[in-house]
């Protein structure tokens, strides 16, 4: 019970520990392949303290709700990340969040940026809310079929019931979980605002979604709200890794050289996607957004491609 | 203690609907002054918090320790039959509970009425005929409570009698009401067969399946048109948002679940043991039903309307989890459909409250502004606070997001798709998953509507002087809605009640109940085993509280503590004009653009000036209402043209009238003849 708590303290540390090295490091990995010297992997957190020293700046007919939303969009955030299982199982709080409950508190906190991008009442801040939404309207759906096709074979919405599961002999890769695989990683290239869906670097005005959003924030609540964006990016990240290549991560009841393992294996994965994901996004380009619906659209209907082969292939348990 | 007898319960109940009927003509005289009606709605709101308790109390009391009332009235050789059992009491409950808290939203909010003597008598008849629905255990009674509470709904719709949208809105209510009594009627009679025992004891006795599945098509007729299933849904849309604005909430969040219990009522207990294809249309229509519940109100721009629509998508929901349930009873898999059966009646009970909270809420609104179009509002935050809080909780809590109580039945729902592969049949099996895609589809869409109605409504600045001069809403109407409120939230993260309380239900009506859920650790809920899943919304909520707060305080404490108020940014660009911000039509243009132009044929035109003419450029989108223009159309043009046709009849010569009774008794003298 109480190493239980420890361990779910730990990741919860560690999660908010790491998210801006991720950052830091993808930007590192994207100028080097770019051939820039780039800023170091380090940048992002002093952007944080420096982001959290300036005076903020509120627009004059801003409500309470703008001045919440960040620390709630935050705090949701974080608590999904803490869910999913990063370098050992068997976390207390994994009784109380399934993969489900995960999708649906990155919806909470999508819900209040969005409120948050329309509460000044300016023109960039509604185009970003309405696009989000409307990205969100095919990638949620698209998440949760991928993931119903997970639970389908795992027999459970557990994180960690399907990381055991494809650690186990029945696991594998098999048609499903290939279509699931792809479908989850358009999700997180959208959900992510990564680059065929959007920009991260952007400031062009008409082609910004993420950014439009958060335009009028600066100060502490803009650094909150970097910090968030960064965790939501590592729960991504976290999340693939757990469940298709769930290979050193300790296990219930582990020793401390399990622990150093799963740290060490949660690292490497980390740095191999990062890498991944930036190859990928040095070698595509921008999409229009209504090209994106077309993007998201392949995901949705490749997760339910796969929920449905799984449905008529076998009778799980 | 009077309690000790077995039906003192239903006595209690009983009398409870006859206050309220008997208060329904003391209503006429107590509209003439303010406190009267001021106490008429008191009074509704007491014996439905009553009555609500009296249902509570029966289902917790165990089946066999229940009675019911025969009287000695009602058809010919049959008799009235009176009392809850545990699937009339859990709704009664439901709706009892909200109609409750309605009716203290009306002690402040009925004060504004114009015409309170077009309001005052129907409003508790409305609430006693919903009530006598439930407590009927025959079909005459259930009958002759069902046209009560649609005839009381209809004065209520046509009370704002001015306008010549609501007349219409009435008309097209009136139709489609008797067109669902219709088939509510067939199908008692179908069930009763031909020895005409019409109390549901003995109808349970003689039930056999090849008529159920006839009644499974009128209950979807008659009692999903009441609920707002697609094609059968098109009166709501024009009918809720046409009543005044807690009969609307009432209409909405309340009466439409009075429809799903005679759905449940006839196809669980009645219709006899399901067929394995019973489920498909139900499903069917629920999937589709939900997608496009949700799509009409993404276009809408109009608040009431708007929340009107959500509510067939919420129907659509429901019925996702009874089709589910029905597919499971029939596949002999007793715990999914006890699951299922549980999603389902756990969004009913959540769709009251945080239906009835925004219908409320833009009651409030409507009364601040004297608007409900959303683009002439905006900035409502500052003038309304606590509405605004209400509000966004309801908001929140119908996008089915945690820690709110609308993600527990939506999730149970996705828990219940998931056991489907156990189906026996493939057809089944193909379909779920369709339909679960659908479900989700639909979620994420709610929370960009709903971001849509919040945004609009309170954020932003205002757009229109009504908006800026808007103050906000009087003590009563604010508790009432801050209590629902509560109750979404409480709902939310204490689930286990309401699961274990659902539980003689599902006892009764599919043969299996969850293992019990509030006794959990934490109050978690583990609807099948913990290995396959559990949802902890008390922790989660507590977590998320907790990181908010320490967030908040390290950040604050560490951060420089000035905070400057300016002009908005905006790129650098800001414009004074509040015209400039996005609209509601703006906000949904993406998505009309993704989802509409297949749904609704929707088309956008520009016109634009060449460069030096000063003429207007125009943008002209036009929508298509597909279903109406599918189903109701064709039934207007020939109801119009046959009439056109008859209308000859009346400028007939008296010789050519003499030739027609002549013929025409001719003819039937041939028909009674041959018989």
């Amino acid at each position: 019970m109480t190493q239980e708590w420890f361990r779910q303290l730990l990741q919860a540390a560690l999660v908010l520990g790491l998210a801006p090295l991720l950052s830091g490091a993808t930007r590192k990995i994207r100028a080097r392949l770019l051939r820039r010297r780039g800023p170091s992997v380090f940048q992002p957190y002093r952007d944080l303290l420096k982001l959290i020293r300036k005076e903020t700046v509120v627009a004059e007919n801003a409500s309470w709700l703008f001045r919440a939303a960040p620390y709630a969009i935050f705090a949701t955030t974080w608590v999904a990340a803490t869910l999913v299982p990063t370098f050992a199982t068997g976390l207390s709080l994994s009784g109380d969040g399934d993969v489900i409950v995960i999708v649906a508190l990155l919806g909470t906190a999508r819900f209040l940026l969005a409120l948050a991008g329309l509460d000044v009442g300016t023109s960039f801040g509604g185009i970003g809310s309405s696009r989000e939404m409307m990205f969100a309207s095919l990638a949620e759906p698209a998440m949760l079929m991928a993931v119903f096709t997970l639970s389908l074979i795992a027999g459970s919405t557990q994180l960690s019931a399907i990381s055991a599961f494809m650690l186990g002999p029945n696991g594998g890769l098999n048609i499903s979980i290939a279509l699931a695989l792809v479908a989850l990683i358009i999700v997180a290239l959208g959900e992510n605002s990564r680059i065929p869906v959007d920009n991260p670097a952007t400031h062009l005005e008409l082609t910004m979604v993420h950014e439009a959003m958060i335009l009028e924030y600066s100060g502490r609540h803009l650094a909150v709200i970097e910090a968030a964006a960064s965790l939501k990016l590592l729960l991504y990240i976290s999340l693939i890794a757990c469940v298709f290549v769930p290979w050193g991560t300790a296990g219930d009841g582990a020793g401390a050289v399990a622990y150093a393992v799963g740290l060490g294996a949660y690292a490497a994965k980390l740095a191999v996607f990062a890498f991944l994901l930036v190859l990928f996004e040095t070698a595509v380009a921008k999409m229009r957004v209504f090209r994106v619906p077309d993007f998201l659209g392949i995901a949705l209907m490749l997760g339910l491609l796969a929920t449905i082969l799984m449905f008529v292939s076998k009778v799980p348990r | 203690m009077p309690l000790s007898t077995p039906h003192c319960l239903s006595q209690l109940a009983a009398s409870g609907v006859g206050l309220l009927f008997a208060l329904a003509p003391i209503g006429i005289f107590a509209a003439r002054r303010p406190l009267g009606i001021r106490l008429t709605y008191a009074a509704c709101m007491l014996i439905c918090a009553g009555l609500a308790g009296v249902a509570l109390l029966v289902l917790l009391t165990p089946a066999s320790k229940l009675g019911f009332i025969h009287i000695p009235v009602g058809l010919p050789l049959g008799r009235t039959v009176l009392g809850f059992d545990p699937l009339s009491a859990a709704f009664a409950v439901i709706i009892n509970l909200a109609t409750a808290i309605i009716s203290g939203y009306a002690i402040g909010h009925g004060a504004h009425a114009r015409e309170p003597l077009r309001i005052m008598p129907f409003y508790p008849a409305f609430i006693a005929g919903m009530n006598l629905v439930l407590l009927a255990q025959d079909a005459f009674s259930f009958l002759v409570g069902w046209e009560f509470m649609s005839l009381a709904s209809w004065a209520l719709v046509v009370s704002e009698h001015n306008s010549a949208e609501n007349r219409r809105a009435a008309l097209v209510y009136l139709i489609m009401a008797t067109g669902g009594g219709l088939a509510l009627l067939l199908a008692f009679g179908l069930l009763a067969g031909p020895g005409g025992g019409y109390a549901f004891d003995q109808i349970r006795l003689a039930a056999s399946s090849g008529v159920g599945s006839i009644v499974l098509i009128l209950a979807l007729a008659g009692a999903g048109s009441k609920a707002g299933l697609v094609p059968l849904h098109a009166w709501l849309p024009l009918a809720h948002p046409a009543a005044p604005s807690h009969v609307s909430a009432l209409m909405s969040g309340v009466m439409t679940k009075v429809a799903v219990y005679g759905f449940v009522r006839l196809i669980f207990d009645l219709a006899g043991p399901p067929l394995w294809w019973w489920s498909i249309p139900v499903l069917l229509v629920a999937g589709i039903t939900t997608l496009l519940g949700v799509l009409y109100a993404l276009m809408e721009h109009d608040l009431k309307r708007l929340l009107a629509y959500h509510t067939v998508e919420n129907i659509g929901i429901i019925f996702i989890g009874l089709g589910l349930s029905l597919a499971f009873k029939a596949g002999g898999l007793g715990a999914a459909a006890a699951l299922a059966l549980v999603a389902a009646i756990f969004h009913v009970f959540n769709h009251s409250l945080f239906k009835s909270l925004l219908f409320l809420g833009s009651g409030s609104v409507l009364t601040a502004t004297g608007e409900r179009d959303m683009e002439h509002l905006g900035g409502l935050i500052h003038r309304m606070p606590v509405t605004a809080v209400a509000f966004l909780v309801g908001c929140i809590a119908i996008s089915a997001l945690p820690p709110f109580n609308g993600f527990v039945s939506e999730w149970l729902t996705f828990q219940a798709i998931l056991l489907s592969p156990q189906l026996p049949q493939w057809i089944q099996r193909l379909l779920v998953p369709a339909i679960g895609a659908m479900l989700a589809c639909s979620a994420a869409l709610a929370a960009g509507c709903f971001v849509k109605a919040f945004g609009m409504t309170f954020l932003g600045r205002p757009r229109s002087g009504a908006a800026t001069a808007a103050r906000e809403t009087d003590r009563w109407s604010r508790s009432a809605m801050l209590v629902f409120a509560a109750l979404c939230l409480l709902a939310g993260v204490l689930p286990g009640f309401v699961i274990d309380s659902i539980g003689s239900v599902t006892q009764m009506v599919v043969g299996s109940r969850l293992s019990p859920q509030a006794a959990l650790p934490w109050f978690r809920i583990i609807p099948i085993n913990p290995a396959r899943s559990a949802y902890g919304g008390l922790l989660l909520f507590v977590m998320i509280l907790i990181a908010t707060a320490a967030t908040a305080f390290i950040v604050r404490r560490f951060a420089a503590h000035s905070v400057r108020r300016s002009p908005a940014w905006d790129c650098g660009f800001p414009d004074a004009s509040p015209a400039t911000q996005y609209t509601a039509g703006s906000f949904a243009q993406p998505i009309r653009r993704v989802f509409g132009s297949v749904v609704f044929r929707a088309r956008e035109h520009v016109t634009m000036p060449k460069p030096g003419d000063t003429a207007v450029a125009k943008l002209r989108v036009d929508l298509h209402d597909t279903i109406w223009e599918a189903f109701y159309a064709p039934v207007i043009r020939l109801v119009e043209g046959a009439a056109d046709r008859l209308n000859k009849l009346q400028f007939l010569t008296i010789r050519n009238y003499l030739m027609l009774v002549f013929a025409a008794l001719v003819i039937l003298l041939i028909v009674v003849g041959t018989l």
